[in-house]
């Protein structure tokens, strides 16, 4: 009571002027700000409009119902050239997920690896694993996707010269990697469910076997359980159906080969200069989870008697992955950004196909840009709300 | 404070209204700068491109060199911003070029959607193909199954899916950005044809490892009208444009060229005397001097000097005349009368 | 039990042992030093290890040799054009990039003219290595030479101003723009990214989500669509008749780009000093502006040095993007100079990327050792 009184009878004279209040000045301050962007922005869409209408250029949305009329190499959804430029979009942006979805898989593993091997006390695999990592940050990524596919791919020899693998079912050449292709018969969808099934079992049989071990002390050898549902059963339900499949074999036939599936080289290029330099980053965030963890945890476990490895998966493990995770989904989502290079090697990808083709098709330049922005805006956003969450469910609770 | 606002928003009206007051003088402008900025492509032998001095020749380039030449006299005053094909609508359409001369198809959308307004026909063009030799193919209707390259974002691209969709021929697309990197993958046999306007495959063949282990089919499956445009909303830009390809043609079908220029000035024929502005106000009622096309021929030539220079008999090129050659001779170049 | 007790107290009652001659000495452990011991802990500790030592070693083997074959034993060193390079079972084909050096430096810029990228780049290195070697003195004055009166000097020498003949941008290429890119980006990003995250701390809401939403809408997409937007799309955001060069544009674009991750790592910085330093300041009367320049910002910003080097290091691999809109830099020009008839053989691809990739790496591998090292040097004040 007495404080605030004298507070304000002492800041009183304080304030001589105006000028020199912080609560006036901050107000003066974010108004000229909103001034300067309402400006920007005011000035940047009526010069937009302006122009576009001086010059009678089609603006809108209405495109994207449009016959495309383009054809695209490859597409996990139906798509011909009658399809509308709308169905192009969705081919690309289901391109980009599905490259990125794949490198993630794969730059994790090897990130894990080269990760746990740079912390190895085996010299020849530490400093492997650190030229790898060294190697690979530190030369643009641009530049290994365009060596992956213009120094490794393109040298392959032409479909005539095939490499040919596996009892000649598979060949390499620069047309890409084609494999045979397996054609569902009546009775593969018995086998599919098999799998569904052995999944749900399995992961029902994991739940009651940590519910025991939490209250009884037992351990049930849940994963060769449940890798024998997975696998085992399915396998049984295989051949005891007589395998419900066909295969198509690729063979040569004019210019290229026909059947079978091909895995085109524009693909692979972008899979493996995607996968091996996040590999590179992932890595350090996997050596710095370790690091992070102290010594103390694993001297405590060794001295209750576990075994490195054992120590490495129940100790140092979960405790490094609460510092490994927040940086590894910025990794995922760079890798999902940086799939966007794909424009350079030719992968149909959402920029390739939309911000690339699309726009110079309808010379929207502004409506295609803005939406494609729009869409790697949402992903970065939906990674860092998934980010936020984690992070609330792991902090440590301390006692 | 309310100074400040006022200023500010008085400021922003100012800058916009003067960006408004600025718009349709494109002459006015070039003047001012004394420069025509020309869009061309990244380098298209025959068309744009730049040879090992770094300076930019081909049939495109000449285009906006004879209106550099009609408005100052002077062949150099252009600059040149290689475009890639996404950039170069909104290059034209932003003001950032003067007049986009390379190697575009007129087509309907492209006049009335994207803001442009095509000038003319610099080069009668079709889409063609080239594969290697060793192919054995001599139709492209022996094509179903191949591997494509082609340039993405080109009526090319829409041609090609047309034409086999038409044919029940499947292919397979391999789709780049840019024209180094189809050139590339075609030279790497990432792809069995490369298709485009015949004219580029003509160029393009020229610069791959062993030009004579690839041939052009015969067959054209479409029309490609090429020609320069300029920005809608300015008629007197368009018009000196227009008047600058018609004026190249015109002098040709007089016979007037950059050897004979002299003898011409002193003709009395009243055709050649109007069109070197020796009768008539023709070059200042379109803003320009009424000696405009006697610049164009000094320091151009003609079209046909242009086209033989360029890509015809006298360029590696060695393209025939063929459409582009003058009305009188089979061909479908024709220069409006200056009148 | 009683006799061991009587035995101790007889021991005891007797005269103490007086020993009056060495030990023998013991002879020394066997060595756990040398080559052989390192072995052993080092690659043989256990048999999975030596299992892995042996992998390891066979693929070595099997990747290193023919590397330095390729790379230097069979590698053709000079020739004029392409039929030096054609030869069967031959390596890299150093001769491409010793014949096209100067492009790969330069790009197109008039060679007549080219020292004065040279000037610009000795000036460059004049200023940069004081600066960064801790011991030199004049620190204030280098830092304001290399940060404000060289961008203008390198300004004028290279755009060619004052009587210098110009020299157009579309002119510039090779490892000369790679770096304008990215040195232009690096000076721009640290103070934008300096205010924009003390915007986003700011106590004004307005600033603070004014902020908020500029970090996160560059962070958020990838910087081909940017380069796109800034090439493509900005033009058509201004009044008419007002165009930026090209390369300025692509500037612009990478220079927000930077700076909106050089905001998070400086944020980081920032939220990492102790509130009673802020207090502390605050106790003693200075202003907003005093308290971030003299006691927050010099903390905040040593605490960060390596991730503002890991951004510099990014934002110099990502200026290679500008060859998708068109613009020549290191990666581009070689890329262009694959196209060379002159020059089409099996190895000068592979042979171009394998230069550009040593000098990426140089570049970038010299940085992060040398943000290793600063933060060595400074890490005295924590822990």
């Amino acid at each position: 009571m007495t404080i605030a009184t004298i507070d304000s009878s002492a800041s009183q004279p304080a304030r001589a002027s105006l000028f020199y209040d912080p609560v006036i000045r901050g107000v003066v301050f974010q108004v000229l700000l909103a001034l300067f962007i309402i400006y920007l922005v005011y000035s940047g869409v009526t010069n937009a409009a302006n122009n576009l209408a001086r010059a009678g250029i089609a603006t809108g949305f209405g495109f994207l119902n449009n016959r495309a009329g383009f054809d695209i190499g490859q597409s996990l959804i139906p798509y011909t050239a009658n399809s509308t430029y709308r169905q192009a979009f969705f081919v690309g942006l289901t391109n980009t997920i599905f490259v990125a979805a794949i490198g993630i898989f794969f730059a994790t593993i090897l990130g894990f690896i080269v990760g746990i091997a740079r912390l190895s006390k085996n010299f020849l695999v530490r400093k492997v694993a650190e030229v790898y990592v060294e190697t690979l940050r530190n030369i643009p990524l641009l530049l290994q996707l365009l060596f992956w596919y213009k120094a490794v791919l393109s040298a392959l020899p032409a479909p005539r010269g095939s490499i040919e693998m596996f009892n000649s079912s598979v060949f390499l050449n620069n047309r890409g990697l084609i494999m045979p292709q397996y054609l569902a018969e009546a009775g593969a969808s018995i086998f599919y469910a098999s799998i569904a099934i052995g999944i749900a079992v399995a992961v029902v049989i994991a739940r009651w076997a940590k519910k025991r071990q939490m209250a009884t002390g037992q351990i049930f050898p849940t994963i060769r359980v449940a890798l024998g549902l997975i696998i085992g059963v399915p396998l049984v339900v295989l051949f005891v159906l007589g395998v419900p499949f066909t295969a198509e074999y690729p063979e040569l036939s004019g210019f290229n080969f026909r059947g079978g599936t091909t895995i085109r080289p524009e693909f692979m290029a972008l899979l493996l200069g995607l996968s091996l330099y996040t590999a590179a980053f992932i890595a350090e965030i996997v050596r710095a989870g370790i690091l992070a963890v102290s010594k103390g945890q694993t001297e405590a476990a060794f001295s209750l008697g576990l075994r490195p490895n054992t120590t490495m998966r129940l100790v140092i493990i979960p405790q490094a992955l609460r510092v490994i995770i927040p940086p590894l989904t910025s990794q995922y989502l760079n890798l999902t950004k940086n799939s966007s290079l794909a424009i350079a090697v030719g992968y149909p990808d959402l920029v390739s196909v939309f911000s690339g083709t699309v726009a110079n098709q309808t010379g929207q330049a502004v409506e295609v840009i803005s939406i494609t922005m729009i869409v790697y805006l949402t992903l970065s956003l939906l990674t860092s709300a998934f980010m936020n969450w984690f992070n609330s469910r792991v902090a440590l609770v301390e006692r | 404070m309310t100074k400040i606002i006022l200023s500010a928003v008085a400021g922003a009206a100012a800058l916009t209204l003067g960006a408004h007051a600025a718009s349709a003088q494109t002459l006015e402008a070039v003047k001012a700068k004394g420069y025509i900025q020309c869009g061309v492509s990244t380098g298209l032998a025959g068309f744009s491109n730049t040879d090992d001095a770094g300076e930019w020749t081909g049939l495109d380039v000449d285009f906006c060199r004879a209106m550099a030449a009609a408005i100052f006299d002077d062949p150099e005053a252009v600059r040149f911003s290689p475009l890639s094909a996404v950039e170069r609508f909104t290059a034209l359409q932003s003001g950032e070029i003067d007049v986009l001369s390379r190697n575009t198809t007129w087509t309907m959308s492209r006049d009335t959607a994207l803001g442009l307004n095509f000038v003319g026909v610099t080069f009668y063009d079709g889409q063609g193909f080239m594969v290697p030799a060793e192919l054995n193919v001599d139709s492209a209707l022996q094509l179903s199954g191949a591997s494509v390259c082609v340039q993405s974002g080109t009526t090319t691209e829409l041609n090609l899916t047309d034409y086999f969709s038409a044919n029940n021929m499947e292919y397979n697309p391999v789709v780049f950005e840019g024209l180094e990197e189809v050139n590339a993958a075609y030279n790497a046999g990432r792809c069995d044809v490369y298709t485009t306007d015949s004219s580029g495959l003509y160029a393009i063949r020229l610069t791959l490892d062993n030009p004579d282990d690839h041939v052009v089919l015969p067959e054209l499956i479409s029309k490609e009208p090429l020609g320069p445009a300029v920005r809608r909303g300015d008629d007197q830009w368009f018009g000196i444009a227009k008047w600058v390809y018609y004026g190249l043609v015109y002098a040709e079908e007089l016979g007037i060229s950059s050897e004979n220029l002299e003898e011409m000035l002193a003709s009395e024929n009243p055709d050649v005397r109007r069109a070197l502005g020796g009768d008539g106000t023709f070059g200042a009622d379109m803003g320009l001097e009424n000696d405009w096309l006697v610049k164009i021929v000094r320091h151009v030539g003609n079209y046909g000097e242009v086209f033989e220079r360029n890509v015809g008999a006298d360029s590696p090129l060695q393209i025939e005349r063929g459409l582009n050659a003058l009305y009188t001779d089979g061909g479908l170049q024709y220069g409006m009368p200056i009148r | 039990m009683s006799d061991t007790h009587a035995e101790t107290d007889v021991a005891t009652t007797r005269l103490a042992f007086v020993r009056d001659d060495f030990l023998k000495s013991e002879a020394p452990p066997v060595r756990e030093g040398g080559f052989g011991h390192w072995l052993k802990v080092n690659l043989f500790a256990t048999p999975k290890d030596t299992i892995l030592t042996i992998l390891m070693a066979l693929f070595l083997a099997w990747i290193l040799p023919p590397l330095f074959n390729w790379a230097f034993f069979s590698a053709v060193w000079d020739g004029s054009n392409r039929e030096a390079c054609l030869g069967e079972g031959q390596g890299a084909c150093w001769a491409f990039v010793d014949a096209k050096f100067g492009q790969f430096m330069y790009g197109r810029y008039p060679i007549d003219e080219r020292w004065r990228v040279d000037l610009t780049a000795i000036l460059l290195i004049v200023s940069l290595v004081p600066l960064a070697i801790p011991s030199v003195p004049y620190k204030k004055f280098n830092a304001i030479f290399l940060l404000v009166i060289f961008p203008i000097i390198a300004f004028i020498l290279l755009t060619g101003q004052f009587g210098l003949p110009p020299v157009r941008t579309d002119l510039w290429g090779g490892l000369l723009v790679t770096l304008v890119v990215a040195i232009v980006g690096i000076v721009v990003s640290l103070p934008l990214g300096v205010l924009l995250a003390l915007g986003r701390r700011s106590h004004l809401p307005f600033v603070k989500y004014a902020s908020i939403v500029f970090i996160e809408f560059w962070r958020g997409v990838p910087l081909i669509t940017i380069l796109f937007m800034s090439s493509v799309m900005l033009p058509l955001f201004l009044p008419d008749g007002v165009t930026f060069d090209k390369l300025l544009r692509a500037l612009v674009g990478v220079a927000f780009f930077a700076s909106a991750y050089m905001a998070e790592v400086i944020r980081g910085g920032l939220q990492a000093i102790p509130k009673g330093q802020y207090e502390a300041a605050d106790a003693m009367g200075l202003s907003y502006w005093q308290k971030m320049r003299l006691i927050i910002l010099p903390q905040a910003l040593t605490l960060v040095i390596p991730g503002i080097v890991n951004t510099f290091i990014g934002l110099f691999k990502d200026t290679s993007l500008v060859l998708i809109i068109g613009i020549f830099d290191l990666l581009g020009i070689v890329q262009l100079n694959f196209a060379d008839p002159n020059w089409a053989a099996p190895q000068t691809a592979i042979t171009g990327f394998a230069f550009a990739a040593l000098v990426y790496f140089i570049f970038c591998f010299g940085m992060s050792k040398y943000s290793l090292y600063m933060e060595r040097r400074l890490d005295t004040s924590h822990r």
